[in-house]
Formats: C-alpha cells, structure tokens, sequence
C-alpha cells in the first residue's frame, strides 16, 4: 500500500489546521475568498469590529485613527495612472509622513485608498486575495467590470464602520484587456459606484486636485506628461488642504505613481519620480500657484 | 440461517487499494520535474479547459492523476487553504510541506474510512525555491503516504514504465528545453511502445524562479510551447509576457479552436460529460467514468 512511503497520516480528523476532509475547505462552493471566510470564521473579515468600538449605531468613533487623503487618477491613450500622496493624519496630528496608499489590485489594476487608512489597508489586503482566488478557482480572470462591482461588494460590507466615521473610499482603475483602454471607477463610502471619465480624484484634497486635474487634462497625453498632471494636481492639493502631504524634498519622500498598461501594473521608481517632483518644484519658485492655463 | 461473511481488515484494505490503483493507473500519466530553472509539469490531456495542473501559490504548484472530481475538489480546498494561511500570517509563510501534510491527512482520512469510496487520485505538490537545493517535490498517494521526491515524479498510468523510461533520459539540472523533450519521449511510452505525444495532448507548465512577479507559476501555451518543442530555445522573460496573453480565456479559445480536430473536441465533451455525471458518487459513478479514462 504505502510503496515507498515514509509515514502514513490516518484518521487525523481535525476540523481545522490539519486535513482538509469536512470542514469548509472542502465542502465550500464559492469563488468568492470574501464569502469563504465568512464561512470558515467570520471574525477574519475586515469591519466586524463594530460592537467592540462601544460606539452606538450611527455615532462618532470615541478614538481617533489614521484617515489617508488624497488619491489621483487619470486615464492616457493605451492605459490609466494613479497617484497618492504620502500622508495618514490622526486628526491634526500628522500619523505617518510616507504611507503608501496606491496599490495594485492584480496584474491589470490599481486600488488607492483614502479614509480610515489601517481598515483600507486591510480591505485592499482581502480585495486582493479576493481577485486572485477567483482567478485559481475558476481558472479565468473576472473582468473589470467583474473586479470593479466586487470592490463595491466589499464596501457594502463596511457600512456599519462607515456609519461610525470609519469610511473607506476607494479609488480603482485598471486596464480593460478586452477594449483595449484605462478605466477609472469611483465609489462612495456605503457601496455606490460610478465610472469616470478621463480623471478623477477622492480624498480631503480631492477638491482641490480636481480642480488642477481639470485645467491641466487632455485626452493625449503620454506616461510621462501623465505623471506630471498626476503630481502637480497633489501639489495643488497640498498646497490648499492640510491633511495632504506635499512633495517632502528633504527626506525625499515622493508620491507614489502607478502605471497599468497592456504590460500591466507597474509603479514609477523613485529616480524617476524624484526628477520630475524636482522639475515641477523648480517651476513652482517660479510660479507658485503652478502652470496658467490659457484663458480661451 | 446463514453467517455473516467476515471480511479480515488485511483483505479490506487491500482491495480498496486495488481499486483505486486499477482506477488511477486508467489515467493518463502525469510527469513533475526539476530543471536548471524551476519545476516543470508535463500531463496528457485531451482536454485544454479541464487542467490536471494548476497553482495552488505564488510558489507552489499542484498535478494530479485520477479522477477530475475528486482532485478537482483537493485542488480547490488547497487553493482555499493556502489564500487563508497568506492572508492571515504573510504569503512567505505558504509552504508546501504544510499543505502536502494537509492532503496527507485528508487522503488517509478518506482511504480508511468505512462506507465512503476512496478518492483514485494521486498529487505532487511542488514548490520552487530561490536556488535548485531549494526546490522541493512532494508526491502523496492515494492513501495519504507522503514521499519527498528529487529529480522527477510519475503518476497515472502506466507510471512505471514512464518512470524506467525517464531514468535513463533525464538528467538533473538540465534546460527547459532538453527537460521537456525527456519528458515527452518518456510519456510517450505510457502505451507501451514508443508514439511521440502529440502536442495538442499536452498540458504543460512551469514554476519559474526566474520570474519577477510573486506568482512564479506559468502555463506554456500556444505559440510558447510550439517554439520551445522546435527549436529548444528557453523562452525568454519577454515572450513569457506573451504566453501570458496566450494564457488569457479568450486568446486561450482561439488558440485551441485552431488546433482542436473533431476528436479533441469529442473528448472534451465526454471529459465534461464525466464531470457532471460523477456527483452520484460510489461505484456508479466510477464505472461510467473508467471508458474516458481508457487511454488509446
């Protein structure tokens, strides 16, 4: 029987740790990771934290947590760019000076978060997982849309936190292998979801940066012009709103700039966003407010 | 009034185990081998949608022989296992060994209970390493032994004679190319005398250590295949992109459809016809699957 075996594991039933036989691992038929684990032990999900915050429904938070700001994300012919600035603030208080927020989803797709920032990073941890089980399970790739409406999934599931101050709002974008193009999706903090055109922006700088993705914009851009919209529009956003980290030139912290093409997810190295942070700054001695657009 | 008939445990046992090895040996023969850069796998199979190898995590790998069903089930309670284990510890803590005992115990479990049907599978669970030494090969039989292999596996069919075949061509820390062409000369055996494998047959993949991405498995498809069968060429990290692009559903349909004859195509409906008429479990079941199994 056990040919050249070097030792036989029998009758080893236990339910979790060891073998596999009747427990959810083996009679579990969903390919969604999120649906597994809320099946296997539903303490594992992000946002099951409510009762423990000792807040009542719908109240305020009674503690204060990191929150992420601004995220940016515009569209070029043949992919899509997203960039985050470096900051987390515990409310006035600067959290973390060089937190990444921006991060690939998969190999096609890019997930920047803004909100409770230690909830985002863990519900971008579970998304992630998410997509690549579907993949291993089913042994083909969702779509994006596929991958769009599941992130909104994810949210919903988070309301309960939302409702206590603990939003997470994501910002997703991804390059869609069947049209051939950069897509961006918006979400709002209990599930709703929306595609945008050509650029969009969340977060508490959000405002200002849309205003800069607006005036400096245009459906022809390359990467790299791309990533310089990308980066004067969170300058902007810095400039105006305190919770957004500006370029930081002397501990040489930069944004985080990610590129998902046909080739897939790549993130700018930090050379070649320190020369263009540079580029930009050194223009901004000149003029502050940054590049004028022109009036007609 | 009559006795019942007493059955010894030594009589039980073995004719559960010669049914189950009458049942794998039916399948077509599966080959999991080191070469200079990783782990290859190499099966038969008539059909392109139904895999016996697939990845199980970013370094770990998983072939099967038997029946599709009852691996098929394994495959995914592994793949759940390893996405729980990397989500709640870190994915550098996924390792083979402790997903091989997983199987181990579950095999075992199911061998020596009483009234269940014992499952016809055998699986290798494979894991790449950053160097050769590395490198790590687990075979678990039917019964829940567990061996640590080097060099190369042999499951299904007509195993031992794939696997005498193999001694004398394969040799350690060899290329791609020359690996692959060891493998496919042995399989070519599996009926008794030397035919090549067509190479719409096969199914073959590899674990890559080369490969920058976390997920180091990779099917080679299509074209990639084509032209490491011809001219021996390891394929390069750029035409690797490329398979993957072969890899995706819809390119993977062109390029079966191109290659599929009447045939293929009359296989893989009775290969799902098998699928879909198994969950009657028992004997039943394994009956009406043995004629799909029954090499030519």
């Amino acid at each position: 029987m056990g040919r050249e075996g070097v030792g036989r594991n029998a009758d080893l039933r236990t339910a979790r740790g060891g073998g596999l036989a009747d427990t959810a691992f083996m009679t579990s038929g969903t390919a969604s990771f999120t649906e597994f684990l809320a099946e296997y032990n539903p303490e594992y999900l992000p946002g099951r934290r409510v009762a423990a915050l000792g807040a009542p429904a719908g109240g305020a938070m009674p503690v204060e947590v990191p929150h992420g700001t601004t995220i940016v994300a515009l569209t070029f012919p043949g992919g899509v760019l997203m960039a985050g600035d470096r900051r987390a603030t515990a409310g006035s208080m600067i959290a973390q000076r060089d937190i990444e927020k921006v991060f690939p989803a998969d190999e096609y797709t890019a997930v920047g978060i803004a909100g409770a920032a230690g909830l985002a990073v863990e519900m971008v941890k579970l998304y992630q997982v998410e997509l690549e089980h579907y993949e291993k399970i089913e042994g083909v790739e969702l779509s994006l849309d596929g991958k769009a409406n599941r992130l909104a999934t994810m949210i919903r599931g988070n309301l309960a936190m939302a409702m206590q101050g603990l939003a997470v709002v994501p910002l997703f974008a991804g390059y869609d292998l069947e049209d051939g193009e950069g897509r961006i999706f918006s979400y709002d903090p209990i599930g709703g979801q929306y595609e945008e055109r050509g650029f969009h922006s969340v977060g508490s700088g959000s405002v200002f940066a849309r205003g800069a993705l607006k005036k400096l914009y245009r459906a022809d851009l390359d990467p790299v012009g791309a990533a310089t919209v990308a980066i004067q529009a969170l300058y902007d956003a810095a400039d105006d709103d305190s919770a957004t980290g500006g370029p930081d030139l002397t501990r040489k912290i930069y944004p985080v700039i990610a590129v998902v093409t046909e080739e897939g997810y790549r993130r700018l190295p930090e050379d070649e966003v320190s020369e263009l942070v540079h580029a930009i700054v050194d223009a901004r001695m000149r003029l502050p407010d940054g590049p004028q657009a022109p009036l007609h | 009034m009559t006795t019942p008939f007493y059955v010894s445990p030594e009589q039980l046992m073995r004719d559960r185990a010669d049914y189950v090895r009458k049942g794998i040996s039916r399948s077509l023969s599966v080959v999991v081998l080191n070469y200079d850069g990783g782990i290859l796998f190499v099966a038969q199979n008539r059909s392109r949608v139904l895999h016996k190898i697939s990845e199980l995590y970013d370094r770990i790998g998983f072939a099967a022989a038997g029946r599709y069903d009852e691996f098929e089930r394994l495959r995914q309670a592994g793949v759940r296992l390893a996405d729980t284990r990397g989500y709640l510890y870190d994915r550098r803590d996924v390792a083979a060994l402790g997903l091989a005992n997983a199987y181990a115990q579950t095999l075992g479990t199911i061998f020596s209970e009483q009234g269940g049907k014992p499952y016809e599978v055998e699986l290798v669970i494979a894991q790449v390493g950053d160097r050769a030494d590395q490198d790590q090969i687990y075979r678990i039989t039917y019964d829940g032994s567990v061996t640590d292999e080097h060099g190369f596996v042999v499951m299904g069919g007509n195993a031992s004679t794939v696997s005498s075949a193999l001694e004398s061509t394969y040799s350690e820390g060899a290329p791609l190319a020359e690996t692959l062409r060891a493998a496919m000369d042995a399989l070519g055996r599996d009926n008794g005398e030397q035919h090549p494998v067509a190479p719409a047959m096969l199914e073959v993949a590899v674990l890559d250590r080369s490969r920058k991405q976390d997920r180091k498995f990779r099917r080679l498809v299509g074209s990639a295949l084509t032209r490491l069968l011809e001219d021996g060429a390891a394929p390069e990290e750029a035409s690797a992109d490329a398979d993957e692009a072969d890899d995706r559903p819809g390119a993977r349909d062109g390029a079966s459809g191109a290659a599929a004859d009447g045939s293929e195509q009359t296989d893989l409906l009775a290969d799902i016809d098998e699928v879909l008429g198994e969950d009657e479990g028992g004997a039943e079941g394994a009956d009406g699957g043995d004629e799909d199994r029954d090499s030519d």
